[in-house]
């Protein structure tokens, strides 16, 4: 079985669909912000140190620190 | 309230949705900064007159994504809305969406519905849906929903006459419900609307979901939602995720009904992009921040020097004006060296501050912020603060009051607690002056190295040792204050977008107002006070001074004003103040200072600023103008130190003093403001104990290592 990839893992440019959560707690707001299982989710560039991280979801913007990024599982 | 009959209308939506540029149309100048009762969270209202000539009041709410609070400053949207029976419950809401991103602003609107008060959908931003070839059916829209839907763009005014015709229109609530609340759930529901009296199911609901948002429950209903509560095992958000995922759903399918074409053109963002590559890039990402913090800089100390220069003259001339017209006595003396002189004090920061915010605002209106956020969230984090925090100590520089005020948006109270901790060892305007001064006085003005100006270098080296004090101090409380709150980032980035200036104006006046307001009450006060304790002494050494002084200078032939000076010098010696300076001189020896640095240092406790005009009246040059420096200078460099027979301000002096003052937490206004905002006396009494002790040590360092 091959372990879901998460936001973190991405590359700019790299586009994938959320498929689900690791952290209840933050789940909960990230899907405030738009960012649902099922969502396609573009990643677009690092701050300069590699952290936080920007990415696009449901047509707008989101900057994420990279533990947070790190919750979201990906399919692509 | 004295608006007590008109309708208050409630202004809701998500952060960056355009909200305060629709506030701003539709209030103009009628607004005003209050609180929520009982919280200290700001309320902005304004009045809004509707076409048919009847007024109604405008509350402008914290930025939220949705009505679950994520910080203090959002949990106050869903106290007033879960609120239906006081005297502040909104009689209208409307909900702001940017309509470039409406799946996003729809989930609050959802909420908001299903709340059960009346509901205005407004979609802002239609120029940039026109753009990017999106367009909906809002009739469809507007009858799925139940509540009226006004298009507008909040740039140019258009649709604002639309807004005023429904505002003023009756609103029924709407009769959608949009999600229904679990079969778990409804049980204690109907239990909790039973004993509690609330008005509908969802709202009920977040009682059980949100108990720290219910402060307006007195504790016997509270104990029962509580009872209830433990009974079915609810905890705060146990079924949030679900309900949010409910609710997008039902929108995903409403916004596939709505959409009559979906977006086809993304050019409008693509510059935003092409921005951010250059804007957040390792090299030049910062190498553009830093030169816009420089223009700041550069705009607080150089431009604003012209305006604080007119301030401080028209204040004296007032005060040399009132002293001349009214009849000598105390009351013409408290006006003319207390309440004018304290009001100049307040008002002379003014221009600093509003060019501060003038830049803070169009950097946030810009969607720059967000990306300074960005850039620095990392680096900040290592000492223990946010990414957020680079707002509020950017504005310390100006001023602390309002920079403690801006820590409202960091959500993670321990980050937010350490940078209202250590905002106030950012270099405020207020140390500037008593920064030239000494400066002038123990460092040479020579160039070194050919171009860098001795003077301008040991200021700069100042502000530097205030910001390093600060990120060491929050470092240090990082390892202290052991709280485990997982702290966020998650934050929009919004488009860029060219600042709206009138916007900007608005933020400019609010600040402004804020500072003066806040402040200044305290301020006033103060300076009150040290005028009594600078102007009366026990006994009757006071009204016996005239007689002393002339009996001591007899044999001197002063001018009229010489005599003035040492008639006033030596009141101050023998007031209050002057008694207490020198009960402090054991304690400030080690530092390096005397009894008379002393009622300088005890008068400026409250307020650092007031340390020149006292060194002045001390040093019995009372009558030259305040702001005259040479003469200060010249005097303050004859100064004499008996033990020793050099002079009194030696370098070493003065950098004891220069580091105590960029340390020590010497403003009553700033504490104030502390106690406010951390709701109690703990913090502010740690801060001033902590500033004060590392200001006296460090001072203590210096002097001890360069005498």
């Amino acid at each position: 079985m091959t372990r879901l990839k998460n936001v973190s893992q991405m590359k700019p440019g790299e586009v994938g669909i959320v498929a689900g959560f690791t952290d209840d707690h933050l789940s909960v707001k990230l899907m405030e912000m738009g960012c649902l299982p099922g969502a396609s989710v573009r990643f677009n560039f690092t701050a300069p140190f590699g952290d936080p991280v920007c990415i696009s979801v449901s047509g707008y913007e989101l900057s994420l620190r990279l533990d947070e990024a790190a919750t979201i599982s990906i399919l692509n | 309230m004295a608006s007590g009959k008109r309708l208050k209308i409630a202004l809701v939506g998500n952060p960056n949705s355009g909200k305060s540029s629709l506030f701003n149309y539709l209030t103009g100048l009628n607004q005003k900064i209050g609180n929520f009762p009982g919280v200290t969270v700001e309320k902005k209202t304004g009045a809004c007159s509707l076409l048919d000539g009847s007024v109604v009041e405008i509350v402008d709410f914290p930025g939220i994504y949705s009505i679950y609070p994520r910080s203090l400053d959002e949990q106050i949207v869903s106290e007033v809305l879960l609120d239906h029976h006081s005297s502040a419950t909104p009689d209208k809401i409307i909900v702001v969406a940017d309509a470039t991103n409406l799946k996003r602003g729809l989930l609050l609107l959802t909420q908001v519905i299903d709340i059960g008060l009346p509901t205005i959908l407004v979609l802002n931003m239609m120029d940039l849906v026109a753009k990017a070839g999106i367009s909906y059916d809002l009739q469809l829209l507007s009858k799925k929903l139940g509540v009226p839907v006004v298009p507008i763009n909040a740039r140019n005014g258009i649709g604002i006459i639309e807004l005023k015709t429904q505002l003023a229109a009756t609103l029924p609530v709407s009769d959608k419900t949009i999600f229904s609340i679990w079969d778990d759930a409804k049980l204690p529901v109907k239990q909790l609307r039973d004993r509690v009296g609330i008005d509908n199911d969802y709202e009920a609901y977040l009682f059980l979901e949100q108990p720290q948002s219910l402060g307006f429950l007195n504790s016997e209903r509270k104990n029962i939602v509580d009872q209830i509560r433990s009974e079915y095992k609810f905890f705060p958000g146990k079924f949030q995720g679900a309900e949010t995922i409910h609710r997008y759903s039902f929108i995903q399918d409403l916004l596939n009904e709505i959409t009559l074409k979906a977006s086809v053109d993304q050019s409008w963002k693509k510059r935003s992009r092409q921005l951010d590559l250059i804007l957040t890039h390792k090299v030049w990402g910062y190498l553009i921040f830093f030169g816009i913090l420089f223009l700041i800089f550069q705009a607080i100390f150089a431009w604003a020097t012209v305006p604080m220069d007119f301030i401080d003259g028209a204040f004296a001339n007032l005060s040399r004006y009132i002293s001349s017209v009214l009849p000598q006595g105390p009351l013409t003396s408290l006006l003319a060296e207390g309440v004018i002189p304290g009001l100049g004090g307040i008002i002379i920061f003014v221009p600093q501050i509003a060019i501060l915010f003038a830049f803070i605002s169009a950097l946030e209106e810009s969607g720059y912020m967000a990306r300074v956020v960005f850039l620095m969230d990392k680096m900040m984090r290592k000492f223990g603060l946010n990414g957020k925090s680079v707002v509020p100590l950017m504005s310390g520089v100006a001023c602390a009051i309002p920079a403690i005020m801006a820590t409202r948006t960091i959500d993670n109270w321990k980050e937010r607690t350490i940078t209202i901790m250590v905002t106030p060892l950012m270099s405020c305007s207020a140390r500037l002056p008593i920064f030239t001064i000494l400066i002038a006085l123990i460092v040479p003005d020579q160039k070194t190295l050919g171009f860098f100006n001795l003077q301008g270098l040991a200021l700069m080296g100042l502000y530097l040792l205030g910001f390093v004090a600060a990120m060491g101090s929050a470092w240090v409380m990082k390892l202290i204050i052991n709280v485990k709150e997982r702290s966020y980032l998650m934050m929009e980035l919004p488009t860029y977008r060219i600042p709206k200036w009138s916007n900007v104006g608005f933020t400019i006046l609010e600040k402004t107002k804020a500072f003066v307001l806040q402040a200044g009450k305290v301020i006033m006060a103060i300076t009150i006070i040290l005028w009594v304790l600078g102007s009366y002494g026990p006994g009757d050494r006071m009204s016996k001074a005239e007689e002393v002084v002339q009996e001591q200078t007899k044999n001197m032939r002063l001018t009229e004003e010489g005599m003035a000076d040492r008639i006033a010098a030596y009141k101050l010696e023998n007031s209050y103040a002057g008694i207490i300076g020198k009960a402090i001189e054991p304690a400030i020896k080690p530092l390096g200072y005397d009894w008379k640095i002393g009622i300088a240092l005890i008068t400026s406790f409250a307020a650092r600023e007031v340390f020149v005009g006292t060194i002045a009246t001390i040093y019995s040059i009372g009558s030259v103008k305040e702001d005259d420096e040479t003469t200060i200078k010249a005097r303050m460099k004859e100064e004499i130190n008996p033990d020793t027979g050099g002079p009194r301000f030696t370098p070493a002096v003065g950098f004891s003093l220069l580091v105590f003052y960029t340390f020590a937490m010497q403003c009553m206004s700033t504490l104030a403001v502390v106690y406010r905002e951390t709701h109690g006396w703990k913090w502010p009494m740690i801060q001033l104990v902590y500033m004060t002790v590392l200001a006296y040590v460090s001072a203590l360092a210096v002097y001890q290592i360069l005498s």
